[in-house]
């Protein structure tokens, strides 16, 4: 189609004409308000200036400015206050993706900061950023802060928050914003950079949130954060930083305060109510204790199993709180029990009762009608209507509100008041019992392994035994998957316990913010990671290589969206039509057709790769090359092709 | 262990256990549970995967922890199996005949029960009890 001819202009033309409208737009807006008010605005295609006009412009342009009024250098900008203060609460590191509205910030943490203490990690994208936050937590047992930005950062970051808040991990976020519109710049700090209350679209999921209008108010609501949220319950808090804030200058100094930092001392259970949980305990005669998010760190484990010992009572769940080798931990089961009692348990409901899922759903109790179930949490303590993560409501017959890591020691100590030595000695016998099935489970487990043994793709289990028998002999820690009852988990960080990514996305950079936490102990760290959840955010490798996090990356590819490939033939085989299903391909669900290399993006971020391996024989071979390389300060990925489940 | 795996377990211990029952029955009494048809092993594995019985027990029937039991090795009697499969009382994807017509199942069974044993624990160095 042809042009319109009053359209076309020549380069010669067209440069002419951007170059005065340059020149307008560097012109002081009071000299040319003053000088045209007048007058019509000149329009782009104007004639050249006069040389009065010229000179008067440039008069004006480099007319010195009122220091005074204009000042163009800061010396003490409020964001360095806002770094002394976050430097009180002890954080090693603080991770994000960078943004401008938190460059006061950013640039304090740096030079005035010095980078240290906290650390500043480069991160490819805000969901991973908080879920490198989450897992750093799980080992390291105090918050990493995470800073982004309104609104944008921020909805990128929410899938990682969700992961927090399910997972009850304090996660320090800070959401720069700026809420004065005079202090905005045009456009850019309109839509991408400002909210009324950024923190509305995340506050389910929060703990507490602030937005401090002064620094007095940031330094206050920045340690009262920091205390709410390693407050049990735990969970992760926000505070909203405004960009003026950070970057004028402070006002006066010797006015600001920073508040002293005073944990909360968690709270124990009701101390008559443990009492009549002891005696329901050491009367019963088929105990059973579902551990739930119980320990905190080594002591925890401790705890949990000397009140195994004490009851001789076996222990379901919590990877995290007992030993997996021990022989209490495991056995027992709810159809049997008399006394049930759950510790910091989510999916108590899920535990007592039995679920089908079949075109008819129900669910029946597993419980015995003169059974008694004790429940012991501070989840009850903190809880939000919106987000549905309490499962069906589950009865109980002694609910008691407190932190069980806590209460335990009363719990131990009450009851070794109670036991008799008629008990005492019902209690070895059951503990005999218990001890005789967990090493027959062993056993089991142990052929269950070599069952598929020779079979390409590879099986999980050959994979989890085959990565266990090279770790086994060094100091190993699991960031994620994989470990099952052939591993020795004998210390409380040997597992991550109860991090949590917010779905499919999370768990890879989990992982990376665990090792993290793990590197100055020189743990070997490994990792179990499906392809699925690798495809979401696999940028965060670069995060791992760019700041030297050793750790290994065991894939679990089965080239597919799995679990949906299974809900998929149960939806098709309920409507009688799944014949073919499984043989076309499944689209929606299939990662195939091309094949990912996962080894070739593994390199690209700069890791140590090899894959794919779909013949079992040649893992040990690539297993011992890739610890090499962790073992030397790398990080390296085996693309494993693996069967499904 | 979950409720659901051990629902999971106790079921295929019980299939495995109905099978040593059959077994010795066989012997001793002339009340014999019905044969199952005749199948073709080598069909039985491809519709394995086809029917997608692979996605839950594993390509080499070997499980799949809670999503499938192990086949393996431990395979019931044709009429506790193929009454599970028709209508399975647990978290079992059902397959009616429409889906799997009983011929199809019939050489699933076939190629089930011809699974040789895996290699003995013992000779497995991974395998090994905990040093």
């Amino acid at each position: 189609m042809a042009r319109p001819s009053k359209l076309k202009v020549d380069r010669r033309g067209f440069l002419k004409g951007a170059g005065a409208a340059g020149a307008a737009a560097l012109t002081v807006p009071g000299v040319v308000a003053g000088a045209g008010a007048a007058s019509p605005p000149a329009p782009a295609t104007a004639t050249p200036l006069s040389p009065e006009q010229a000179a008067q412009r440039l008069a004006a342009e480099t007319a010195p400015l009122d220091e005074e009024a204009n000042p163009l250098t800061v010396t003490d900008p409020g964001s360095d206050f806002m770094v002394d203060v976050l430097k009180t609460l002890d954080f090693e590191y603080i991770i994000s993706n960078p943004g401008s509205s938190f460059r006061g910030l950013h640039e304090s943490f740096i030079n005035h900061g010095g980078n240290k203490s906290p650390e500043w990690l480069t991160c490819t994208h805000e969901q991973a950023a908080v879920n490198i936050a989450n897992g750093y937590y799980a080992v390291a047992g105090k918050p990493m802060a995470m800073i982004t930005f309104a609104p944008s950062g921020l909805q990128h970051a929410t899938m990682g928050i969700f992961g927090a808040f399910s997972g009850r991990t304090p996660t320090y976020l800070l959401c720069a914003n700026i809420a004065d519109g005079e202090a905005r710049r045009p456009a850019f700090d309109w839509g991408p950079h400002a909210m009324q209350d950024p923190a509305d679209m995340v506050r389910d999921m929060l703990k507490w949130d602030d937005a401090p209008g002064s620094l007095q108010h940031f330094a206050e609501s920045a340690v009262r954060a920091y205390k709410l949220a390693m407050t049990e319950p735990r969970g992760p808090v926000m505070l909203v930083v405004d960009g003026a804030l950070q970057e004028n200058a402070i006002a006066d100094r010797s006015k600001l305060r920073i508040p002293r930092l005073t944990l909360t001392t968690p709270p124990a259970g009701d101390a008559a109510a443990v009492a009549e949980a002891a005696r329901m305990l050491v009367a019963a005669e088929s105990p059973l204790v579902f551990a739930g998010n119980v320990a905190r760190d080594e002591e925890g484990m401790r705890l949990l199993v000397e009140l195994a010992e004490t009851l001789q009572a076996p222990v379901q769940g919590g990877g995290r709180a007992m030993p997996n080798q021990h022989p209490l931990s495991g056995g027992g089961n709810v159809r049997s029990a008399d006394v049930i009692l759950a510790l910091n348990e989510d999916g108590l409901f899920g535990r007592l009762n039995r679920y089908v899922d079949q075109q008819v759903r129900g669910s029946t109790s597993l419980v015995t009608p003169t059974a008694k179930v004790i429940s012991i949490t501070s989840y009850d303590l903190s809880t939000r209507g919106n987000y549905q993560n309490v499962e069906r409501f589950q009865e109980v017959n002694l609910a008691i509100a407190g932190d069980p890591q806590t209460t335990l020691p009363g719990l131990i100590d009450a009851c070794k008041r109670l036991i008799t030595p008629d008990r005492r000695r019902a209690f070895e016998e059951r503990g005999k019992a218990l001890a005789a099935a967990s090493a027959q489970a062993v056993e089991r487990a142990r052929v269950e392994a070599s069952y598929g043994w020779d079979a390409s793709p590879i099986t999980l289990q050959r994979l989890s035994a085959e990565v266990w028998d090279v770790v086994r002999g060094k100091d190993w820690a699991s960031v994620g998957g994989g470990v099952n009852r052939l591993w020795t988990v004998d210390a409380f960080y040997r597992t991550m316990g109860a991090v949590n990514g917010g779905g499919i996305g999370g768990s890879m950079s989990i992982a990376i913010g665990a090792a993290l936490a793990h590197r100055k102990h020189g743990r070997l760290c490994v990792r179990f990671q499906p392809d699925g959840d690798m495809l979401y955010v696999n940028s965060a490798l670069w995060t791992a290589t760019h700041h030297r996090i050793p750790m290994l990356f065991v894939m679990q590819n089965n080239r597919a969206y799995h679990q949906e490939v299974m809900h998929l033939q149960r939806m098709a085989n309920r409507r009688q039509r799944g014949m073919a299903l499984a043989a076309r391909g499944l689209p929606g669900s299939m990662l195939t057709d091309p094949n990912i290399d996962f080894a070739q993006m593994a390199r690209s971020m700069g890791a140590y790769a090899e894959g794919p391996i779909s013949n079992p024989k040649d893992l040990r071979p690539a297993l011992l090359r890739a610890v090499e390389r962790v073992e030397k300060g790398e990080v390296a990925l085996l693309d494993t092709i693996t069967q499904p489940r | 262990m979950s409720q659901r795996m051990a629902a999971w377990l106790v079921i295929a211990a019980a299939l495995a256990v109905g099978e040593g029952l059959a077994t010795a029955k066989q012997q001793v009494t002339a009340q014999q549970p019905p044969a199952a048809p005749a199948g073709n092993a080598e069909k039985g594995k491809t519709l394995f995967v086809e029917r997608a019985c692979w996605q839950c027990h594993g390509l080499a029937a070997q499980g799949g922890g809670a999503a499938g039991a192990r086949l393996a090795g431990r395979v019931a009697p044709w009429p506790a199996f193929s009454r599970y499969v028709r209508r399975p009382t647990e978290e079992m994807i059902p397959y009616t005949v429409k889906v799997l017509p009983d011929q199809d199942l019939a050489d699933i069974y076939t190629w089930l029960r011809s699974i040789p044993p895996p290699p003995a624990v013992a000779t497995i160095p991974q395998l090994a009890p905990r040093r």
